[in-house]
């Protein structure tokens, strides 16, 4: 590098607008983030918490978050797999600050169970497969709200969201073998409400 | 994204599982798909906190200035009776004075017209005294 480019780049105004740039471009990456993964990250929330507010409130939380950490972020994980970790902290934390708040038990705007089996696609099926249908989808939401903390967001991640086994343990924190364990002994519950009815 | 990429580490699952499993992720995605998509309603923000605490002071400030209010008027009600019974024992007590005076008016003068009226025991006596020592 020549030296009068040296100089050019320490100058005040060249590191001004160098920073300007920068900030520009930090700001249009976190943008793209926000844009890529939004709706994953609310669509756990959701399923999750069966709350419409409570999701959405989250989710501006963990891309509140996100922003403020977005330098910490060393791209050791996916922006996805890292964004889901802060979305399941942020959840953790308001389970165990609602745990205190027992009066506020109440949910506003939780979804019912029948409404939720009802977003089924049809598909190509008869009216009868999809009343069956309908009803083994009612039943695994069902079994999912039982499921522990744990359980669910390990079963939620990987058969809804698609997660790998090794992606679901970065993001919740815990060993593949205990995400095996979580995931195999929420199968296990699932099959046995399905084959019990 | 291929639907539950299989891994040999997984539980195994049979034919209607998966495809229930692929149901409920198909209700969950179309499901937060609508509500992600809907147009957002305006959030009512509602400021209890204040609106509570506000509500709550007016009523304390309320509750004691009515409780102090009644108390003042009682006190004040007490002392007005106070000074009606003082005022009332001061009338009665000049009365009864006024009429014992004018009753002790009443009885002198009586005692004076009847002492004039009526002569005294003696007088005839005295008359005769009178008569002798002139002849």
């Amino acid at each position: 590098m020549a030296a009068g480019t040296v100089l050019k780049e320490l100058t005040p105004a060249t590191a001004v607008e160098a920073t300007r740039v920068d900030g520009e471009a930090v700001a249009q990456e976190f943008t793209n983030i926000v844009l890529a993964h939004r709706p994953q990250i609310f669509r756990f929330l959701l399923a999750s918490t069966r709350d419409v507010d409570l999701a959405e409130t989250l989710t501006q939380e963990c891309f509140l978050k996100a922003h403020r950490n977005w330098d910490g972020f060393r791209g050791e994980s996916s922006a996805m797999t890292w964004l889901m970790r802060i979305a399941i902290n942020l959840e953790k934390d308001h389970w165990r600050n609602r745990r205190l708040a027992f009066w506020r038990h109440a949910r506003t705007n939780s979804v019912d169970l029948d409404d939720a089996s009802d977003w089924l696609p049809s598909g190509e099926r008869s009216v009868e497969q999809q009343l069956i249908a309908r009803e083994k989808v009612a039943q695994v939401w069902e079994v999912v709200a039982k499921l522990s903390g744990r359980q669910r967001t390990v079963f939620l991640l990987r058969y809804v969201e698609d997660l790998d086994l090794s992606d679901i343990a970065r993001a919740t924190g815990l060993s593949e073998g205990t995400v095996k364990a979580h995931l195999s002994r929420a199968l296990s519950k699932v099959r046995t409400e399905l084959r019990g009815n | 994204m291929n639907f539950m990429r299989v891994s040999q580490d997984e539980p195994q699952m049979d034919e209607s599982l998966k495809q229930t499993l692929k149901d409920y992720r198909s209700s969950v995605h179309a499901w937060s798909d609508a509500v992600y998509n809907q147009p957002h309603k305006p959030v009512r923000v509602y400021k209890t906190s204040w609106r509570v605490t506000a509500s709550w002071a007016l009523g304390c400030v309320l509750a004691v200035a009515s409780v102090a209010g009644g108390l003042y008027e009682r006190h004040h009600v007490k002392e007005q009776a106070k000074i009606a019974a003082a005022a009332q024992a001061a009338r009665q007590a000049k009365h009864v004075a006024e009429q014992r005076e004018e009753s002790e008016d009443q009885l002198a003068k009586i005692d004076s017209d009847v002492s004039r009226e009526v002569p005294s025991a003696m007088e005839p006596l005295a008359k005769m005294m009178v008569e002798d020592s002139t002849e």
